[in-house]
């Protein structure tokens, strides 16, 4: 090795003369930032099949099972909503069933109205959004974990509204009539696709809001409020706005529920059960990223299959297995496998690319020790190949 | 005799090695500084001698005992006393409940209220006045107080001056030779080198966590 | 003047609320905890006592007395054992954890003693009481329970003002690091809070299950009235706890006045109020949340 660098200017024929200082083993080369990897058209492309052998299910297998993967992507649905609001925008919530019950009453309302069910879901999602607006207000007045209790109360409230209305049913609840004329296995089709339609659009719709501005915004939230304030990110707005987006999430996932069963009971669609549903399969499948309500409503639901015989004993199960991971798994089962690997189905970070590390791996050097970084990929940086000749140029003359 | 010694003592925040390899000897009744820039280790050498940070390598032997492992709370019963960086009083307690809280590990000494308040004559008449009230010169007083009512052996201070003007450091600084009349050993870590210098005999330089020289006072 | 007898009947309903609330507002006051689970460990405690009397010839008075404590250490040993490792980790994971006890509490309750109500036997005593007027009589259990909030709220507030240990409670809640550096082992000192947070949170639980019928279900309803009444007294003050159990209680019993429906409605109604137009609540705490 030559102990002198050699000067840029020096290497005639090589790229662009605004380059920046070289690295320590003699290569240069600017830093890129991108949204995700090559491996990422992969995993759409998984997912993208996966979801189309879903949709093909109904044709295919029993309705007990897609009444499975109904009640599957009802979970997923609630537990991204409450990934979105809790892992994203920091706020904890124990009050979400409140939008559950009032998108079934909704539903029911509408259909009351000549709204047809289906149909009735996206705009009982819709209403619950508008119903956000000055629940918000209210719930906005307590902070941390007082609001959190706080949501609690203003899902009593409404679910003891509810039940004032008699033609609603009143304490005891109503049924749906309005599909009773479709015959039944079309109609559980039905509410299957529907049920995956909201899934996917759900968890889309969770991963464009995430890569937008919103979403910056809400991760400098998550890491510190008063520097995001300070740079200009409207806080008390972007929190608003999750909030909403949650509500109607959830409006939505009790819309499917009344659909899905035919009926609704007031005790039921508005109890704090749901909550303790969503918390304990985002707390499992892993808090922060969009791929743990999927893993840990995945978990979730097998838990509950196979210890469903048992009883009561499978609530306490997972009550103490939430508490467990809480303790000894914070970031989740999906957060274990983030930390370790590279891994991610839906990339809504940034990830930055130096030539360095490819230039190691091309030289067989010993690779850098940061994970976080993949080597970069080949056509886009193809474009300096002065950089690869640098440093074996340098070692072929020591 | 040697009160306090530490040896090859290393304090680690996270990957960064905050302090590497120190050792020194404090003489009981003895006055040490310990001077350096910022981001030298002093505090965090401080800190690990109280208790509060742990060590990964070293040993630290208080009155020629091991208490590298020993947690905080005993290191006070024992009489080690730090008056931390940035004065730290409980803002909703007052000034004399702050410095009642000192009296949680009483140890049997001459630091009772009464010669507390001969010290800072201005505390007794101010006692019920809340701590998140006072002035940071007047915090300072509070917090050194706090530490001497536990009748420390060792008494620790960090950066006494820091945040405070030069004419209220003063004020505190003439309080101490009341202190050492009691033959408390102090072990101070001071940035102003020359406030350092007047009251210690001995001092300990740092830069960037490894000891380089001692410095006695001239004469 | 029925109404008179709705007025003073909420009132004394405060006391009940106003015994479970301090054990709320003390270990949110020391730890910022929120204990998720603080209504399901009332219906532990009943369910306890119920044991107790069922196994034993000790009456309920009995109960008390072994109870209580027994749920004092178990507060000290969760707190030590469980809710210092979740408060190491993050400020959320002691909510997550408390909402993962509580799911716990309730379901072992539900697979130990079924869905049935029990009731702690008083004998006479529930339905006794002074009668004042054709219309207004004071149940002695009411009093008594009214009684006993009074001496915890008073013994608390003497506790954490004079005492030394509830000073460097104080000192703890302020800054934990700076209690450690004055020779309090912190954990010690948090762990003593959750146990007389615990040991009224029992206390309550049973001077409720003395009045009332319960079952594993009531929990989370007992949660949301402790709740409801710090909120409305006002954070960081024990009085003002006092103050909203009974505002709370006045507002139920008022309303079921009106109409025995709207009971629940009507309380949850003045939370919101006081949410919308007082957040800080009837008597605001002197120092910094």
């Amino acid at each position: 090795m030559t102990s002198s660098m050699p000067v840029p200017a020096a290497r005639a024929g090589s790229a662009a003369p605004t380059r920046l200082p070289t690295q320590r083993d003699g290569s240069g080369g600017r830093p890129r930032v991108r949204r995700g990897r090559r491996a990422n058209l992969w995993t759409t492309a998984v997912l993208g099949i996966v979801v189309a052998v879903l949709a093909y299910a109904p044709f295919a297998v029993y309705t007990s099972i897609t009444d499975d993967l109904v009640t599957l992507f009802i979970l997923v649905t609630m537990a991204s909503m409450w990934n979105l609001l809790a892992g994203y925008a920091g706020l904890v919530s124990i009050g979400q069933q409140a939008y559950i019950g009032l998108g079934a009453y909704a539903v029911l309302q509408f259909s009351d109205w000549g709204v047809q069910p289906y149909v009735g879901v996206i705009v009982a999602a819709a209403a619950c959004a508008v119903i956000a607006v000055p629940t918000s207000l209210l719930a906005f007045r307590l902070r941390g974990d007082y609001f959190a209790v706080g949501t609690w109360v203003i899902a009593e409230v409404y679910h003891l509204l509810v039940e004032r209305d008699a033609s609603l049913g009143g304490g005891s609840g109503r049924s749906l009539t309005t599909l009773s004329g479709i015959d039944a296995s079309v109609r559980e089709a039905l509410t299957y696709w529907i049920a995956l339609g909201v899934t996917v659009l759900t968890v889309a719709g969770c991963y464009l809001l995430l890569r937008s501005r919103l979403g910056l915004a809400l991760t400098a939230i998550r890491d510190d409020e008063t520097a995001a304030r300070s740079v200009g990110v409207s806080v008390s707005l972007a929190k608003r706005l999750v909030y909403l987006v949650s509500a109607a999430g959830c409006g939505a996932a009790g819309g499917l529920l009344i659909v899905s069963s035919l009926n609704v009971q007031p005790d039921a669609i508005f109890s704090v059960q749901w909550s303790a549903y969503m918390i304990f399969i985002v707390i499992i499948g892993g808090l922060g990223y969009m791929e743990g309500p999927i893993l840990g409503a995945i978990v979730f639901f097998a838990l509950q299959q196979s210890l469903s015989s048992y009883g009561v004993w499978y609530l306490v199960l997972i009550g103490a297995i939430a508490m467990a991971s809480v303790l000894w798994l914070p970031r989740g089962l999906w957060g274990a496998v983030a930390a370790r690997t590279d891994v991610r189905l839906f990339p809504v970070g940034y990830v930055v690319h130096t030539p360095t590390l490819r230039q190691r791996v091309a030289g067989r050097i010993a690779p850098a020790p940061t994970p976080a970084i993949a080597p970069a990929t080949a056509p886009d940086d193809a474009g300096e190949p002065g950089d690869a000749s640098g440093p074996d140029a340098d070692r072929s003359t020591a | 005799m040697t009160l306090l010694e530490l040896d090859g003592l290393t304090v680690r925040h996270g990957q960064l090695a905050a302090v590497t390899g120190v050792s020194l000897a404090v003489r009981e009744g003895e006055t040490l500084a310990i001077i350096g820039a910022n981001g030298a280790g002093k505090t965090t050498l401080l800190r690990s001698i109280a208790g509060v940070l742990r060590s990964s390598s070293g040993l630290i032997r208080y009155d020629g005992e091991d208490v590298t492992r020993m947690p905080t709370h005993r290191r006070v019963a024992a009489g080690i006393a730090l008056v931390p960086e940035g004065r730290r009083l409980f803002p909703s307690l007052t000034v004399a409940e702050n410095l009642a809280t000192g009296t949680y590990r009483k140890r049997p000494g001459p630091w009772s209220m009464d010669r507390i308040f001969a010290i800072f004559p201005w505390m007794a008449d101010r006692r019920q006045q809340s701590a998140a009230t006072l002035s940071g010169g007047e915090q300072q007083a509070v917090a050194i107080g706090r530490a001497l009512a536990s009748n420390p052996r060792l008494l620790l201070l960090d950066e006494l001056s820091l945040g405070l003007a030069p004419i209220v450091v003063r004020g505190l600084y003439t309080t101490l030779p009341q202190i050492l009349a009691e033959g408390t050993t102090v072990l101070l870590v001071e940035q102003d080198v020359s406030q350092a210098l007047r009251v210690a005999v001995r001092c300990v330089a740092c830069a960037a966590g490894t000891r380089c020289s001692t410095v006695d006072r001239p004469t | 003047m029925t109404w008179v007898n709705a007025i003073v009947q909420g009132i004394l309903l405060g006391g009940l609320y106003a015994l479970f609330a301090c054990g709320l507002s003390l270990m949110f006051g020391v730890m910022r905890i929120v204990n998720l689970a603080h209504g399901d460990l009332a219906v532990l405690a009943a369910f306890l006592a119920y044991s107790v009397m069922s196994a034993t010839p000790l009456g309920a008075f009995w109960a008390v007395v072994v109870v209580v404590p027994v749920f004092a250490a178990f507060g000290y040993g969760l707190q030590r054992g469980l809710f210092q490792r979740s408060l190491a980790i993050s400020p959320l994971s002691t909510l997550l954890v408390t909402f993962g006890l509580s799911v716990v509490i309730q379901n072992l309750l539900l697979q130990i003693y079924s869905a049935d109500t029990r009731a702690l036997d008083i004998g006479s005593l529930v339905s006794e009481g002074l009668r004042i007027n054709a219309n207004i009589s004071l149940s002695y259990l009411a009093l008594i329970t009214f009684g006993l909030a009074i001496v915890v709220i008073v013994a608390l507030q003497v506790f954490l003002s004079r005492s030394r240990t509830g000073r460097i409670m104080r000192a703890a809640s302020d800054d934990q690091e700076a209690a450690t550096l004055v020779g309090a082992d912190s954990r010690h000192v948090y762990a003593v809070a959750t146990a007389i947070a615990f040991a009224t949170v029992a206390l309550a639980g049973l001077m409720f299950a003395m009045r009332s019928s319960f079952d594993p279900s009531m929990g989370p309803s007992r949660l949301i009235f402790a709740f409801e009444a710090v909120v409305i007294g006002g954070l960081g003050s024990l009085w003002g706890t006092l103050l909203g159990g009974m505002v709370l209680g006045l507002a139920q019993t008022l309303g079921a006045q009106l109409d025995p429906t709207l009971l629940l409605l009507s309380g949850h109604i003045i939370f919101l109020a006081v949410l919308a137009f007082r957040p800080q609540g009837l008597i605001p705490a002197r120092r910094l949340a």
